[in-house]
């Protein structure tokens, strides 16, 4: 297990923020995922060691939420919101664009690695949808089009220059608060 | 409220836990509290945390929402910092400390007691109540409490205004405000917040939303999250409200409160009100619902678990150009098996839709049988 010394000490200041330690597994499993892109056998060992319970209390959490990972997504993970009110806006031929352009079905890992589509269920954001997410970043009317443009974006890694698409997250923080 | 069933005499800790799980297709309120005000929740949560001497409080935020939890990390910190919570909070002797735990994409984590299983660690498998309910037997076995963000922030406003002046807001019994979420084809959804009883269906989505789309008509609505079953849109709704006034409602004529939807036969649920038109395919629209159940159920009770899948199967079938006339009965057979026999309310949640979708829309799906094909003109919805 080679974690890095600032994730491990995120762990070490996360577990005592628990009445159990026990209750630091999904947290725990998160860092290490975030680090490692997955949790295979030998995270979940040193895991349920440093929860003190047994490495099947952290692979039944594995097999079980649908955002833990046995193996990698692609570095570049899509996500697209594929419930009724997303799906009523275009959002299946939004990810139909997106294997189309990044060459990989959804529910798989493009063979060099590089790129994964994930068609999800509702993502909480369903009034501006379709909504897509690259990695941590949620991107909202993203219709067949926009998903055409996207993905030539994502092919370039220039989607975080984009002028056209800004996330959700980053315009909520391009707000300054107002002083009341 | 529900603070009354807590169990204040057992010795036991007492927790707090604010349920930003929010996974209810259609609803997406505590995205943008939580993104857009998160100290507005952590103020009503460390007041309720002092009323009801909780030792330690959680946000049980759900993972995709990234930046929501270093937001509210962010914001905890700077609270911390203010004195507002944590240790001795503002010199009173009482201290709490309030902690964001991330769920990991499951919709049954918002099912309070598959949360309180899911925060300690395990797989969120709902328990059974009785005897697990939470202001008794919750997180650990102790006395807990469970709420929603949009309620915990309602806490703050009610300290603010006194309880006599928020109850004043709305219409006796739906007293206050709701955040609705209107999604679906609109000309403006979004997100607004109303006092109860406000305004009616009708309303919201003309006046509020711009209307539908150009030359669409009204086809049906959700009006509660996809769990709460479906309006037709020219149903007529008849009857006696609670106050005694006679109602002959149509549609749109419904009132966005608690009890309105509720008249109607159906739920104001999570506020999350989903517009079709009338091109949407109905039956693809239950295909999409369904499929949603089938990948949600926990798989604890065999009737959620089997029924949930075989109801997705069926209309999934019909969708691909096999369906056949029996399969309404056939849909409708399984929902009811489902309804009323599962350790969780994901149960009803589940066969609710099926149930109301293929009643009140039997002819779309008999005609899917004669015609094997997608709607002319309908979004692919699966
Ligand atoms: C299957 C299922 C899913 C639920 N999902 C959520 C959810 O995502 N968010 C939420 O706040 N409540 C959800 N609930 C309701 C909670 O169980 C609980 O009633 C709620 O947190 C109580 O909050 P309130 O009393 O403040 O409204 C769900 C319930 C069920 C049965
Ligand atoms: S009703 Fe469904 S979701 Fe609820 S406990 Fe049973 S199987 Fe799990
Ligand atoms: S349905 Fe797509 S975000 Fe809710």
């Amino acid at each position: 297990m080679n974690l890095s010394e600032e994730t491990l000490s995120k762990i070490d200041e996360l577990i005592p923020r628990y009445p159990e330690k026990r209750s630091a597994a999904l947290m725990v499993i998160h860092l290490v995922q975030e680090e490692l892109g997955a949790v295979d056998l030998e995270a979940s060992e040193w895991i349920a060691e440093k929860l003190e319970i047994q490495p099947i209390n952290i692979r039944e959490l594995i097999t079980f939420y649908p955002m833990l990972r046995e193996t990698a997504w692609g570095e570049k993970h899509v996500r697209v919101c594929r419930t009724l009110p997303c799906a009523l806006r275009g959002s299946y031929a939004t990810c139909k664009k997106f294997e189309e352009k990044l060459g990989v079905k959804e529910g798989h890992v493009s063979e060099d690695g590089k790129y994964s589509i994930e068609f999800m269920e509702c993502l909480a954001d369903c009034g501006e949808g379709p909504v897509v997410m690259v990695g941590d970043q949620t991107f909202e009317n993203i219709d067949e089009k926009d998903a055409d443009k996207m993905a030539d974006l994502i092919l370039k890694n220039k989607l975080d220059d984009s002028k056209k698409f800004i996330s959700y997250e980053k315009a909520v923080d391009s707000v300054k608060p107002s002083k009341a | 409220m529900k603070w009354k069933f807590l169990d204040r005499k057992s010795g036991k800790p007492i927790y707090l836990i604010c349920n930003a799980d929010e996974s209810e297709p259609g609803t997406f309120k505590d995205r943008q509290i939580i993104h857009k005000d998160p100290h507005q929740l952590i103020e009503g949560m460390m007041i309720s945390a002092f009323a009801i001497q909780a030792k330690q409080a959680f946000i049980y935020i759900r993972a995709e929402f990234f930046e929501g939890a270093k937001i509210l990390e962010r914001a905890i910190l700077e609270a911390k910092e203010k004195g507002f919570c944590g240790d001795n909070i503002l010199g009173s002797g009482y201290s709490c400390d309030l902690v964001v735990h991330r769920g990991a994409g499951a919709y049954i984590c918002g099912e309070e007691t598959g949360l309180i299983e899911s925060l300690e660690g395990k797989r969120p498998n709902p328990r059974i109540k009785p005897p697990y309910f939470p202001a008794v037997l919750g997180l650990y076995q102790c006395p807990t409490i469970v709420n929603n963000v949009e309620t915990l922030c309602n806490v703050k406003h009610i300290m603010e205004m006194g309880g006599e002046n928020f109850s004043k807001i709305g219409k006796p019994n739906n007293t206050g405000t709701r955040i609705w979420c209107v999604s679906g084809q609109v000309k403006n959804p979004g997100y607004f917040e109303f006092e109860c009883g406000a305004l009616t269906l009708g309303e919201m989505i003309h006046d509020v939303c711009g209307g539908l789309l150009p030359g669409r008509s009204l086809q049906a609505v959700i009006p509660g999250g996809s769990s709460a079953k479906v309006l037709r849109a020219d149903e007529r709704f008849q009857g006696t409200l609670k106050d005694g006034t006679d109602f002959d409602w149509g549609i749109e004529d419904i009132p966005l409160d608690f009890d309105g939807p509720m008249a109607a036969g159906t739920m104001s649920g999570s506020g999350g009100i989903v517009i079709m038109d009338d091109t949407v395919d109905i039956v693809e629209a239950m295909a999409n619902v369904n499929a949603f159940y089938a990948h949600e159920s926990c798989g604890q009770c065999t009737p959620c678990r089997e029924g949930s899948l075989w109801m997705k199967k069926i209309t999934s079938r019909m969708c691909s150009g096999d369906a056949r006339e029996e399969d309404a009965d056939l849909l409708l057979s399984v929902a009811n098996q489902i309804e009323g026999r599962t350790i969780c309310a994901f149960g009803e949640a589940a066969a609710w839709p099926t149930q109301s979708f293929v009643t009140k829309f039997r002819k779309d799906f008999l005609a899917k049988a004669k015609s094997q094909k997608r709607k002319k003109d309908s979004m692919q919805l699966i």
